[in-house]
This record gives structure tokens, sequence and C-alpha cells, in this order.
């Protein structure tokens, strides 16, 4: 089943090509997460991300949806969701319309009305189904941790074999799986049965090089030397003992909110009245500018 | 599969004595694994050594403890060919003692020959024993006094779930009201009630195990136990010099075995306190991370604090923010005039729901049907 999961003719052929192109929609993955994105959709296996927050997981979906200009369907993971929220759903209101207006129309065949009461169109798809039936697509299944873990044990179905039977319906499969992406922030340890039906990969801070790369490549407005200056400055203060430490979100916002203030450079001024975009803890925040933003400005500069 | 597979065998053979090397440092390689991973291989080219660590990595991990064994194990199977990753951001974990440090006499397993001792049958004999201080207990009564704790109901905290259930009265079922109209034909005959199911909410013990505490840690320890063997969502820790996660250990059935299992695990019994270092260990390692969110904490500890109590402060607040509630068991409370006049307690007080006695089996019955109480907000 694999080499399947793409058929537009754009099926990379190698680990390399798959990182340029990726760059080309403004996405910078190193040789790893190259990897492992290539052998996911080769492999036609979902890709099981984790790390912290805002290191760029879910933004990779995007990135992968926008290159094979393929839909991008979430599932957005929550406490208590069901198949119902994440299969499908009859839509009883319509059925029930629908058999009223049969009524009134004079159709009396019971089994040609149960027919029509279960067909397709009245079936509401959720994102798993949405996924399935849409090709090619990518599905992105968000903050799977989130959910409670029997709907791990659901998941593993699904992403098993592509398959979703609907009892009244019939079975209805994939006819090209879709890209799938789950992301974790690792709140709680994901079962180990949903991770082998995966290919894992831990993803990690950026580097500084990266890091200057990508907020250049997200903000073209910005100079080269803000752009430096914040993605050292960020860099520094995941090495403090922070309660959320930066991710490269963060910087991009922390960036896009100096550059609001029409900052040039990352002054302490600029960085004080900006603070709020990077530390999102109050106790962080309390930290930094106790040790003084000065030392954390002034370190930076020589870099 | 099989006809993908267009490596020579030699591939295959390496990667399978890969595999018994990676077993070795601990990362669970598995067959379907090791197929997934010649697979990824047929995919790549196999005489580039990224390619092969990568591959690997991303087929037999399985969290980023995993990668550090792997990296490990790659190096020392594949020479010097790994590639220049960046380093997985945990904290390496601390290798753990083997050896039992509880003091001989209250060591656990020596019941067999105090069984037949038939003294503490009577009821009046257990009340006076359900009051008795464990402190003051002897090696006999402190057998009945754990056989107690063993017995001891507890029901737990829940909470509301997101999830639905069918109930007498409640919000409209809207789904199941319609589903019954369509199988009649559209007539309303019944209106279907719903309400929010309940769920078991977690509780977190964090079980100080220094030389203070060394006559009640393993009553708490026993507690934990019967929480953990009666309810899902259970996670213990034990305090001292080190944090040490216990879960796992408890969940043995019989309670002197999970306690021995503790006592191997546990590196630090009878040692000091570092209360406010640890508990900001516990945070920053789990409870931030989900454990403590929403949870009933239950610390067990006398608030012995050596030096400074601003961090364990800082760190109670920080604490009573992420759980649902947190109750601090302090085997002194339930004493005559006690005052919670020590740093550590002085600091902690604000932050604490429930200051609660732990000193006896009557306590322990107190403290589980608080327990019951605690966090049933809007079940």
């Amino acid at each position: 089943m694999a080499v399947n999961a793409v058929s537009n003719g754009a099926v990379p052929d190698s680990p390399d090509t798959l990182q340029s192109r990726l760059e080309s929609v403004g996405y910078l993955a190193d040789t790893g997460l190259a990897t492992a994105a290539y052998l996911a959709i080769r492999m036609g296996r979902p890709l099981f991300l984790e790390g912290e927050a805002g290191v760029g997981k879910t933004a990779l979906a995007h990135a992968l949806a926008q290159l094979y200009d393929a839909p991008l369907i979430r599932l957005q993971c929550y406490e208590g969701i069901d198949a119902a929220q994440a299969l499908y759903d009859w839509d009883f209101p319509r059925q029930l319309l629908h058999l009223r207006a049969s009524e009134a129309a004079g159709i009396n065949d019971v089994k040609q009305l149960e027919g029509e009461l279960y067909d397709r169109r009245f079936l509401l798809a959720r994102p798993l189904l949405q996924a399935i039936e849409t090709s090619p697509s990518v599905l992105l299944i968000d903050e799977v941790d989130r959910a409670d873990d029997e709907f791990e044990a659901f998941l593993l179905e699904v992403l098993s074999d592509f398959t979703i039977s609907i009892p009244e319906l019939g079975t209805i499969k994939a006819i090209e799986p879709p890209i799938v992406v789950v992301t974790s922030n690792r709140t709680r340890e994901v079962h180990d049965a949903l991770k082998r039906r995966c290919l894992y990969h831990w993803l990690e801070h950026p580097a500084y090089d990266r890091e200057v790369a990508i907020i250049r490549r997200r903000l073209p407005e910005v100079t080269e030397r803000l752009a430096t200056e914040v993605a050292a400055a960020a860099q520094l203060l995941r090495l403090r003992d922070l309660l959320k430490p930066p991710g490269v979100a963060e910087s991009i916002d922390w960036t896009r909110a100096l550059l609001m203030l029409g900052a040039r450079t990352l002054d302490v001024d600029a960085a004080a009245r900006t603070l709020g975009a990077v530390l999102k803890y109050r106790e962080d925040t309390d930290r930094i500018t106790a040790e003084g933003l000065e030392s954390l400005i002034g370190s930076i500069g020589r870099g | 599969m099989p006809k993908e597979l267009v490596l020579v065998s030699d591939t295959t053979q390496t990667m399978v004595g890969f595999a018994r090397t990676l077993r070795a440092a601990g990362v669970e390689a598995s067959t379907d694994r090791v197929q997934a991973l010649l697979s990824a291989l047929s995919q790549l080219d196999v005489t580039y050594g990224r390619d092969a660590y990568w591959a690997g990595r991303l087929t037999m991990c399985a969290g980023p403890l995993d990668v550090e064994r792997y990296n490990a194990a790659f190096a020392a199977y594949f020479g010097n060919e790994l590639p220049r990753v960046a380093r997985v951001g945990l904290v390496p974990q601390q290798p753990k003692l083997i050896s039992v440090q509880t003091a001989p006499d209250q060591n656990m397993g020596e019941d067999e020959d105090l069984q037949s001792n038939p003294m503490l049958s009577k009821a009046s004999d257990i009340e006076l024993l359900r009051r008795k201080d464990f402190a003051a207990l002897s090696e006999a009564e402190r057998d009945e006094a754990r056989r107690l704790l063993a017995r001891l109901d507890v029901r737990g905290p829940s909470r509301r779930s997101l999830r639905w259930t069918p109930a007498p009265r409640g919000g409209v079922d809207a789904r199941r009201t319609v589903r019954a109209m369509l199988r009649r034909g559209g007539e309303i005959e019944e209106i279907y009630a719903r309400r929010h199911r309940p769920r078991p909410r977690r509780i977190v013990e964090l079980i100080d195990v220094s030389g203070s505490m060394e006559m009640y840690a393993d009553a708490h320890l026993r507690f934990a136990h019967v929480l953990t063997r009666r309810r899902p969502d259970v996670e213990v820790f034990t305090i001292g010099t080190r944090l040490t996660r216990v879960t796992r250990q408890l969940t043995v059935r019989d309670p002197d075995a999970a306690l021995r299992a503790v006592g191997t695990a546990v590196p630090d019994w009878s040692g000091g306190t570092r209360l406010g270092e640890l508990l900001k260990a516990f945070l920053d390692r789990w409870g931030q991370r989900g454990t403590a969110r929403g949870a009933v904490l239950v610390i067990a500890s006398d608030g012995w604090e050596r030096g400074d109590a601003t961090l364990l402060g800082e760190q109670m607040a920080r604490l009573h923010r992420l759980a649902h509630a947190v109750i601090w068991v302090n085997p002194h409370a339930g004493k005559e005039g006690y005052v919670p006049a020590t740093a550590g307690m002085t600091a902690a007080l604000p932050y604490i729901d429930a200051l609660v006695a732990g000193h006896n089996v009557a306590a322990f019955e107190a403290l589980a049907q608080r327990l019951s109480q605690e966090g049933n907000s809007g079940a």
C-alpha cells in the first residue's frame, strides 16, 4: 500500500527533494523531519510528531497540504471526543424533514422510505470520514494526547486500513489513503500501539541558523539584524529554567510584535514592551525582568 | 510488503542484529517494528549512514527516552557513523539504586510468625488500634493496622466528563428523542433526557519519605496502594532528597510485595527533605504537563523544610493553580495543641485546601472520606 499517498505526480524521490519542496512553500525542515515526512508519504504510514508546543508540528501538516495542493482536514482532539464527532453522524433533523415530506406526498412504501432515509446525503461527514472520502488530502490529528485513551484505540482502527464501515450504508474505503500527521504535546503518554502504527519523530526547537531562516522566511519584511537578534534571544531564553520556553511560533510572534512597533533592532525598551509575545507566564516575565533585560539583550549583541 | 524489499540479505541481517542491540539497550524493537524499518530502508539509500540512522529512529522509537537509547545503540553498533543531531531535550534519568535501605525494625515481610498471634480480635481492641498513633504501635499492632488500611473503603473524587449518558432527568437528549421519533414515523412519544457522565478524577500522592516521616511513610504508601488498586488514574511519587515515581511499583496486587518493590525503587529512604526543590521537580517534569492538572493532590509530609521555605511557597502556589484541590496530610496535625508553625508549613498553608491528620487508621478513614467529597464539583 506504499507510494499511493499522492498520485498527482508529486511523490518525492528522496528526503532531500522533499526538503527543498517544503522549503518552496515556506517550511524549513531539517534532515530528520524531512526524512520522516518522506517515509510517511512513501510508506503510507501516519507521521507521529511529538515535541514542545510551538516547534512547528501543526505547521508541517499545513505545509504538506500546500505542497500537494490538497485540502487540510483537521481533527482537533479534546477530552471526551467520540466517534460521532470524529467519524460521522446522521443528520436527524433532515431525515425527519424528509420523512414528513414523503408522508405529505403520500409515499407509504416503508422499505423504500427507509432506504431513502439512510442515504449518503443524510450522513454528516466528520473529519476522519472526510479525509477518507477526499483524495488527495492531508489529515491532521492535532493534540491526540488530549483525547481519552479509549479514543486512541478507535483511531488505531481507522488509521490501520482507512476503512470506515457504517451499518446502515456499508463500507467506505479510501481510494488513496490521506497523508496523516498526528501531533502530541506529551501531556500524557500516548499508547504504544498507536505509535507503533506510525513513524515517530521527536521534534526539537530549531538550531539558531535555522530559526533565523524560519523567521526571515515567515516575515520577509524583517531586517536580517532583527531576525538574528530575536533568534539569539529566543535561544538564550530556552536555556533559562522557564515554565514555558518559547517555541518558534513565539519567536515569530515576537518578531511580528516588534515590527508592529516599528522596531528595527531588539533593544531593551522594545523588548520590555513586547515581552508578552514570547513569555506566557507571569513568573517567567518576572524572572527575566528581575534578571535584567539589559543582560539578556547585552549577551546577544556580540553572539 | 516483502515485494518491496529490494535489500540484499546482508542489510536484513545487519538490521536484525541491530535490533538485538536495541533491545539490549532498552528500546522495544519488536518484529513489526523491524519490518517497518526494513521497509523504510527500501525507500532510502541504505549505504548512506544518515538515512539508515533516521529510518531506524523513526520506526523504532516511541519517546524521547527511546531516542537517547537509540542514539547510544546506533553509535555502538555502527561505529562512529552517528550523524550529528540535536540532543533530545530531556534530563537523563538518574540510575536507580538497587539496595533497600529501610530501617530493619520496620521491615515488611515478617508477617508469617506474627499472624499466629491471636490478639486484637475483639472489636474494642480494633477501635483502640484505629485511634493509636502509628509511631506507638508494636509490631503485631502494626500488622493489624496494615490489614485495616488494606480494607479501607476509598471511593475517591469524580468529575464531570464531556460525555453524555442517558438519565431519568436532565437536559433534553435531542439525538435520542429524534431517533425514537423516526422509529415511530415522526410521532413524539417521549422526550429523553441526558446528563454528563461522571468520571474518576485523578489523584496524585506525593509522599515524604525523609527521616522525620519514617513512622508514617509506610502507612501512606499502603494507602496509596489501596487507591492504585481500586481506582484508575492514580499517580504516586515519593519525595525526600529525590523525586521517585512509584506508581508502577504499586500496581502489584499484594501490598507487601508492592511495598517491597517501592523500597527497591526509592533511593532516598530516611534522608533529608528538600520539599521546595522536589515539588518544583515534580511540577516541571510531570505536574505542569498534565499530571497535576485538575487532579486532587495529596501531600503527605510533616513540612520540615531545611533552610529557606520561599521556594516551597512559590511552588505550592503554582501547584494550587494547576490542581483541583490540595490536601496536606500532616501526621502531627491530629495531635492535641498542634499549630502549623514550621517554616515549611507556614509557607505552604495559604495554598492548601485542607490540612488533615494522618497519624492513625481513623485519620486515614477520614482522609478517604475527604477524598470522595473533594472535587465532586459539577458531577
